[in-house]
């Protein structure tokens, strides 16, 4: 269990601020990360160069807070079984939704999007419950 | 040209919040999600601090005309709660609740050379092309959102 640190929390959640104000004022476009990976992948979207770039903007920040000494820890991930049924659900979900934690939660909460609103009360209502479940009700 | 290296530089600047806030590993959202447990504040404070800076730079750049290196800004605008919406969340949560990742955290781990996250990414791929063809089979093209 790694401690809680609100420095950094908050220093990071400004700078996806910072990112998504910058992908608005520069290209006009919203910061909606499942989004902008489905139409990547859509043969029926255009204008993918932009939508490719930002994704390789995210891979390419964990190699650069290497170079300047800031190690990203491997990711603690469950079964295989789990990964899988969990990787489907959060495609298929966000593209029927809409949009995602970025998406919905940081862009359209920022402009009080009703939609928005109703879609993160919903994502964060059923994760809760399914960590309850799976932590405190089935697992250990 | 111009708006690939800006994109570019919007998504090195978001994926450096998230691994620098901590979101990128699957334990900490858990934590935050886990109300019943040892409860993890880290992910209320990521998105009230990047709420902070994007609520006023949004109402900002509503005033602009244009974006500084496109011809519009390309704000949603559909309206509305409908059933997908709703459905679609309740899906995502469900598998966020299961693996603590979504989009964004697994599109940065990929530099970690994880196996299983670039299974987790894979499987993301294949459930939005699914929902894609459920769509288009039934129904004509929708307008793109």
């Amino acid at each position: 269990m790694t401690s809680f640190d609100p420095a950094s929390a908050a220093i990071g959640g400004a700078l996806i601020g910072l990112g998504v104000v910058l992908l608005m004022l520069l290209n006009g476009r919203i910061a909606g990360i499942s989004g902008i990976f489905a139409d990547v992948l859509d043969r029926e979207r255009a204008d993918k160069g932009w939508r490719v770039a930002f994704i390789l903007g995210l891979v390419a920040a964990p190699l650069l807070l290497g170079v300047i000494g800031r190690a990203t820890p491997q990711p603690d991930m469950p079964g295989w079984a789990i990964v899988v049924g969990g990787g489907l659900l959060v495609g298929f979900g966000t593209r029927l939704g809409g949009g995602c934690t970025s998406g919905h939660g940081v862009c359209g909460m920022a402009r009080l999007s009703p939609r928005s609103l109703v879609a993160t009360a919903t994502f964060m209502l059923t994760a809760m419950v399914v960590v309850a479940l799976s932590r405190h009700v089935l697992g250990g | 040209m111009r708006t690939i290296i800006a994109a570019f530089a919007a998504g090195l600047v978001f994926g450096a919040g998230l691994t620098i806030s901590g979101m990128i590993e699957p334990s900490r959202v858990l934590g935050f999600l886990d109300i019943l447990g040892h409860w993890d504040p880290t992910l209320a404070i990521v998105m009230a601090a990047a709420l902070i800076v994007v609520t006023p730079g949004f109402a900002l750049l509503k005033r602009r005309g244009a974006p500084l290196l496109a011809s519009a800004f390309a704000w949603p605008d559909r309206t509305g709660i409908d059933r997908p919406l709703v459905a679609g969340a309740a899906l995502f949560g469900v598998g966020w609740g299961l693996v603590g990742l979504c989009p964004g955290p697994a599109m940065v781990n990929l530099a970690t050379l994880s196996p299983k996250v670039f299974a987790f990414v894979v499987a993301m791929a294949i459930g939005a092309a699914a929902r894609d063809l459920l769509l288009r089979s039934r129904a004509p093209r929708p307008q793109p959102a």
